[in-house]
């Protein structure tokens, strides 16, 4: 079942196309990994999915429903959770008060002015903290977190909502080889077990053709290939554009 | 109105745009290079214009122009040299802090150096007269004034395309890390820039001579109004400032020649309000680039301790027992500190948690105030209801005023603050039927059973005291880890669904309503209040006791608010010239000892 659709996506900033056209479907329980070289616009295409930034031209649906013209925050109550390549988390909050908020927004208990924060969701945050590896850094200040676990809190930032749609912007920056497979597995996981269409970026190729299920290219804008890892990774125009590029 | 006479206005119109906008021009190039807002640039002009009356006399109106224009622009160069060269890396909140001193220490240098009352300067020689225009008479002067803002604009746009300083203050203005690469000596661009800057406010200031007299109070006139023109026409962009100087000139004078000169500046107001709405960030303005996680350094705030707790309650409980031991002006003093450590509060929960810089918070006590004097004495209401009713003033004032600047950050946001709040200021200050204009209200005493200076006391003290835990206790409801979510990453707050935006107007309304409760005490322990209530000099006091005391910690606005308010009692009796002695302290505090306010306040950089 096709979750999210992308048909014909365009944007430009000033003279740069960062997208032309592309198009492509993610499925319920699918591992999709969006790979491409520096400046390829896979976060520009990230921006245009959650919203963060408009397309010039083409269509995004999730479960049939468009998804252009809404802001971030209406398409995250629809169900895309994203990370991003810059962690963004909150730096005076406990690695657990993060995601508290975010279970909160989720509750859409935001407005109460009586409860205690520190006190909600305790449960369910642990819980989320322990899936994505970080439980036993719940108490401290996000502000001091290292850079691959700051990765992990936005994950499960994204994960509170219980997306259909997961969006990873190099989940594993910062972290050391064995983290990244074990985040990968995590990943795989979600997909598996909860029915989530992932889609990620990733530039350690490694990581890419052990884990996804399926392979998009990337380049300056261009969607050149697409398919199961082997296809993809024995394609020449790939080769000559992208692993021919020193990359990998 | 007859074609004559709108074209007369639109002459007027012309003419007052000529000063706005080099006063604005001056602005907006110092903050494109440095990127410091330039509080003090108002007092700039003020000086200008006071120096121009001064040399008249010996020099002739026409040499004193040029000469005083040089002299604000070496003040500046020496101001740059002496104090803003030690704050480009500083905290936002520190560089415009330390503008604020300034406009402190220049507003009573003025006042000891020429006095109090208003100064006329002396026509222009030569141009003294009128010429016919559509039958009516036109001053020769303003035909002067309205050549001059165009021939300013040229040279600057000359002095910006053709030379090669030109193109370095365009780099820096543009990309500041790339003019760094590009080896760009910062000193010198810097000073220079800030020179040309103070010169030009020096030169609108004394031309403006022949057609007003200098008055002190010009300084924050001038501000709010080049606040307007810069936030109007885009920071940054020197024919935006144009532009809208143009816009807001015209404006000013139709609605001065229709009569409606009290509309001014609600019209002024409208017109900002339009812009923002559509062009947030100016006619010819850029967007800024998004600031990302402005509070990543915040230190984290945990529930009180059990020790803590225990401690306030004993210092509450410490001041229930005051008024047992000791008698009159130990509880006056009290009173003051109380409601203002709630003002202090207040505009801390806005500045700290609600990541939202206001200076213009004295707006929401000032209104508080009037709101108390107005029921009291025009509705003729009770003084329990009038207490409780005249914060609504504030709220109202807030809700309209908030849902403007929440679409703003950093010192947009500050300048819109201010904008307003002179707005206020100006509206109270001149509608004398209904708020007494400058004289104020008089006779604003509680009811005979609080108006003993124990009962009051306990009056504000259980408010105050009630309001300042209400506020911190939000602080750890789920709204404040909203309002804080929004602060410390906008991008993330809005990924997880958060409304930022409408967190922040709540957060500004529940802000402005505990400042209004404030006032209201406040104008009830006077008897009388005056538009200083709710003047900028009051938004300065506020910050100040937020700072003294540390934006980081819960407690500290309070025991700021303390400290600043006996200081001020003890300091303000004998010496005239105090508010300079407060901007003094507040340069050195801010130059001498960066580590400690700079240790509390480094987490506020949002670079
Ligand atoms: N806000 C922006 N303004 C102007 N140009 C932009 C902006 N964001 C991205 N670009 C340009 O769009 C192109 C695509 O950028 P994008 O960040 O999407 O690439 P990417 O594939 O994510 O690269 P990386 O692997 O380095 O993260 C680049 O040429 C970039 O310079
Ligand atoms: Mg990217």
């Amino acid at each position: 079942m096709t979750v999210l659709s992308v048909r014909a996506l365009a944007k430009s900033y000033g003279g740069v196309h960062a997208l032309r056209g592309v198009s492509f479907g993610v499925a319920a329980g699918e591992l999709v990994a969006l790979i491409g070289p520096n400046g390829a616009g896979k976060t520009t295409c990230f921006d245009v999915l959650n919203g963060q930034s408009a397309a010039d031209a083409g269509a995004v649906e999730l479960d049939g429903r468009s998804l252009l013209g809404l802001t971030p925050r209406q398409i995250w109550r629809l169900g895309v959770g994203r990370t991003f390549q810059i962690t963004a988390t909150f730096g005076s909050m406990t690695v657990r008060e993060n995601v508290q908020t975010a279970l909160l927004s989720r509750q859409r208990r935001l407005w109460s002015l009586i409860s205690l924060a520190a006190h909600a969701c305790v449960d369910d945050a642990d819980a989320l903290l322990a899936r994505v590896g970080i439980l036993e850094q719940a108490h401290r200040p996000c502000a001091v977190l290292a850079y691959g676990d700051l990765k992990r809190v936005e994950l499960a930032m994204a994960l509170a909502n219980q997306p259909r749609l997961l969006l990873m912007d190099e989940p594993t920056a910062g972290m050391a080889p064995g983290e990244r497979g074990e985040l990968m597995r995590l990943a795989a996981g979600l997909a598996r077990e909860d029915g989530t269409a992932v889609l990620f970026t990733e530039h350690d190729m490694e990581v890419v053709f052990t884990h996804a299920d399926r392979v998009l290219v990337l380049a300056e804008g261009e969607l050149i290939a697409q398919g199961r890892p082997d296809v993809v990774r024995a394609d020449a125009r790939v080769r000559e554009v992208y692993l021919g590029g020193g990359d990998a | 109105m007859t074609a004559a006479s709108v074209l007369l206005q639109f002459l007027n119109g012309l003419a007052s745009a000529s000063s706005l906008f080099l006063v604005a021009a001056g602005l907006s190039l110092i903050f494109g290079v440095t990127r410091i807002v330039n509080f003090a640039h108002g007092s700039l002009f003020m000086l200008g214009m006071y120096a121009a009356v001064a040399l008249a006399p010996y020099v002739g109106f026409w040499w004193s122009v040029p000469l005083a224009a040089l002299a604000v622009g070496a003040l500046g160069a020496v101001l740059e040299a002496l104090l803003l060269r030690r704050l480009y890396a500083a905290p936002e909140l520190l560089q415009l802090l330390a503008t604020f001193a300034l406009v402190l220490i220049i507003k009573d240098f003025a006042l000891w150096a020429w006095g109090p009352e208003d100064l006329l300067g002396p026509r222009a020689p030569g141009l003294e007269g009128a010429v016919a225009i559509a039958g009516s008479r036109f001053p020769e002067y303003d035909v002067f004034l309205i050549a001059c803002g165009p021939i300013v604009l040229a040279a600057l746009w000359q002095l910006l395309r053709r030379t090669r300083w030109g193109t370095l203050v365009r780099a820096a203005t543009q990309d500041r890390d790339m003019a760094n690469a590009l080896g760009v000596d910062q000193r010198h661009l810097f000073g220079s820039v800030f020179a040309l800057g103070a010169l030009l406010a020096g030169l609108g200031g004394a031309l403006q001579i022949p057609r007003e007299p200098a008055t002190l109070a010009i300084d924050l006139q001038v501000i709010s109004d080049a606040f307007v023109v810069v936030v109007v026409g885009g920071l940054g962009s020197i024919p935006g400032a144009f532009l809208a100087a143009l816009l807001i000139g015209e404006i000013k004078a139709f609605c001065i020649g229709l009569g409606f000169s009290e509309f001014t500046l609600a019209v002024e107001f409208v017109v900002m309000a339009i812009v923002l709405v559509l062009r947030p960030w100016g006619l010819l303005g850029q967007m800024p680039a998004p600031v990302r996680g402005a509070g990543a350094h915040e230190p984290a705030f945990a529930l009180p301790s059990r020790g803590a707790l225990q401690a306030l309650v004993a210092v509450a409980l410490a001041l229930c027992v005051v008024p047992l031991l000791s008698g009159g002006y130990t509880l006056v003093l009290l009173t003051d500190i109380l409601l203002f450590a709630l003002f202090a509060v207040s505009l801390h929960f806005l500045m700290g948690p609600g990541g939202m810089l206001s200076f213009g918070h004295a707006a929401y006590f000032g209104l508080g105030a009037y709101g108390a004097g107005l029921l009291l004495l025009k509705a003729e209401t009770s003084m329990g209801l009038a207490l409780l009713a005249a914060p609504l003033f504030a709220v109202f004032a807030a809700v309209v005023f908030g849902w403007f600047c929440v679409r703003l950050s950093g010192v947009y946001l500050a300048m819109l603050t201010l904008a307003f709040a002179q707005i206020t200021w100006s509206v109270v200050y001149q509608w004398d039927a209904f708020t007494g204009g400058s004289n104020g209200l008089i006779g604003i005493w509680p009811a005979g059973w609080l108006s003993g200076k124990t009962a009051y006391y306990y009056v504000t003290l259980a408010t105050s005291l009630a309001g300042i835990a209400a506020m911190w206790r939000v602080l750890y409801a789920p709204f404040g880890y909203a309002l804080r979510a929004g602060r410390d990453s906008p991008l993330r707050a809005d990924a997880i669904g958060i409304d930022v935006r409408a967190q922040q107007w709540a957060g500004f309304v529940f802000a402005g309503l505990f400042a209004g409760i404030a006032g209201a005490l406040y104008a009830f322990s006077k008897g009388s209040i005056s538009p200083e209530a709710l003047a900028v000099p009051r938004s300065v006091d506020g910050l100040v006791m937020v700072l003294l005391g540390g934006l980081h910690t819960l407690t500290g606005p309070v025991w700021g608010a303390a400290l600043f308010t006996w200081l001020q009692d003890s300091v303000a009796r004998g010496f005239d010239y105090w508010r300079a002695v407060i901007g003094a302290v507040i340069l050195l505090l801010v130059i001498a000892v960066p580590g400690g306010l700079g240790s509390i306040l480094r987490a506020r950089s949002s670079r």
